[in-house]
């Protein structure tokens, strides 16, 4: 199956991922898999919001398949602050470069810019929308950690703005997964997003407490809950406290529970559960490189091209 | 309601679009999918609540001088799903169809979705596909079921 841009995780089959995650295992073991199909590519890095993690993430990846990156740059720097649209700027960035990563506060950025360009359009997070990249990689931590099927998985958090959440959850329909959403009740996951669960046939349940799954769960995805998100702070503090896990709450939980965040984490994660078993968040990090080596692999053209051997692993 | 006679007699305009058997309460919504305020000159009649064997209550429209695209009707089958439209030229009923629930609407509706990318300033047209009891925005994912007709982007 190809696919021309990756703007949500629905659109992600089972086969899909697992040819990325394999594709990305490679690219792990063997950095230099892919000689120098890449070496004339150019990425385009367009960060209509700031996010460190993620772009360094993807220009490290492509210079690691040999590749090279041109960076928009900060948003106050370029003529989008002069009021230039989304659709005029990504139709200026097609001349110079084979791929699009782009990163948009507004929801459905990245589907419309895939409507005027002919480049691969990656979304690197689009509002409170999707994060398809962030899930990959997210999975591949997964399938490091506990494999990909007969899971039990709490996600808890920011479940209504947490797009690395909306695309998880969408991704995790592909596998045999039983998905707990633990949540306060006004960050619920978006109506949305619930339709495409139940529509994919997911066996779902909402909490509003971590105590009432923790003890079942394989894998608790934890994601910050953002203060800005709440009109008013008591609010915030009525519930924060509820979301937060140290190495005492995980008394409860079983001894192999993975313990993922897609960072920067604030306080929902104590310290002092960095050194135990659980954490696997930094290993999430750093496994972005690997991941969307084999995800750009799999959507651009290397210039190397007709080695479909080595060319065949992305999601196309 | 299948007399050709009674429904001229009913609605004596000599071109135009007479739309029965919409849901009541929603004529002015059907107005402003038409994108008719009265500005135009057009002769437009309303009727609204009136009595019917099929919906207990309906609304008709009739607006002369004006025909209905297929895209337009098609949307019509969101806000009023039981409307039945006629097309009208020299007093005749020439066309006479159900509305239909089209896969998708594009360039109808706006996004409730204040942070959708189609509410930004952009070069792009709405568009939403039709799900069970709804639509959904195309670009955010974003779901409308109730009150539809507060969403016309033709306001
Ligand atoms: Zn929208």
């Amino acid at each position: 199956m190809r696919h021309d841009h990756l703007l949500s995780a629905g659109q992600l089959t089972r086969e899909d991922i697992e040819a990325v995650l394999d594709r990305a295992a490679e690219l792990d073991a063997d950095p230099g898999a892919v000689g120098d199909r890449y070496a004339d590519t150019l990425l385009a890095l367009c960060f209509f919001e700031p996010s460190t993690r993620t772009k360094m993430s993807f220009d490290t990846a492509m210079k690691r398949l040999g590749g090279d990156t041109v960076d928009m740059g900060t948003v106050e720097s370029s003529s989008v602050k002069k009021g230039e649209s989304l659709a005029d700027t990504v139709r200026v960035i097609e001349g110079y470069a084979d791929g699009i990563v782009l990163r948009h506060p507004s929801e459905g950025a990245a589907k419309l810019a895939s409507q005027f360009v002919d480049v691969p359009v990656v979304n690197a997070g689009d509002g409170a929308g999707q994060h398809p990249s962030q899930t990959l990689l997210d999975l591949y931590t997964m399938r490091e950690r506990a494999g990909l099927d007969d899971l039990t998985v709490g996600i808890m958090g920011d479940l209504k703005y947490g797009r690395t959440v909306h695309s998880l959850a969408s991704a995790l329909t592909n596998f045999d997964a039983r998905m707990h959403f633990v949540s306060p009740e006004s960050l619920r996951l978006p109506r949305g997003v619930q339709f495409d669960l139940h529509d994919a046939g997911a066996r779902l349940r909402e909490h509003t407490d971590l105590d009432e799954v923790l003890g079942e769960l394989d894998v608790l995805y934890v994601t910050r809950i953002q203060r800005e998100r709440f009109p008013d702070e008591n609010e915030y503090q009525k519930v924060a406290g509820q979301y937060q896990i140290d190495a005492a709450t995980l008394e409860a939980a079983k001894d192999d529970l993975t313990v993922m965040h897609p960072l920067p984490r604030v306080d929902e994660i104590a310290p002092d559960v960095d050194t135990t078993e659980y954490a696997a968040y930094f290993a999430q990090a750093h496994n972005g490189v690997p991941v969307r080596m084999a995800l750009l692999d799999g959507l651009l053209d290397g210039n190397g091209a007709g080695d479909d051997a080595a060319g065949d692993g992305g999601a196309r | 309601m299948s007399d050709p006679e009674r429904e001229l007699r009913v609605s004596k305009i000599r071109d135009g679009t007479v739309i029965d058997h919409i849901t009541g309460g929603q004529a002015l919504n059907v107005l402003a999918i038409l994108g008719i305020d009265g500005d135009e000159g057009v002769g437009v009649s309303i009727g609204m609540n009136v009595p019917s064997d099929k919906l207990g209550t309906k609304d008709v429209v009739k607006v002369e001088d004006r025909e209905l695209s297929q895209g337009e009707v098609d949307v019509l089958s969101l806000l009023a799903p039981e409307a039945t439209v006629n097309i009208v030229r020299e007093f005749e009923v020439v066309d006479k169809k159900r509305v239909e629930r089209p896969a998708r609407v594009v360039g109808l509706l706006t996004c409730p979705n204040h942070n959708c990318i189609t509410n930004a300033d952009e070069p792009v047209e709405s568009a939403f596909g039709v799900v069970d009891d709804g639509v959904r925005c195309e670009f955010c994912g974003e779901i409308v079921r109730e009150d539809i007709g507060d969403h016309l982007a033709v306001h």
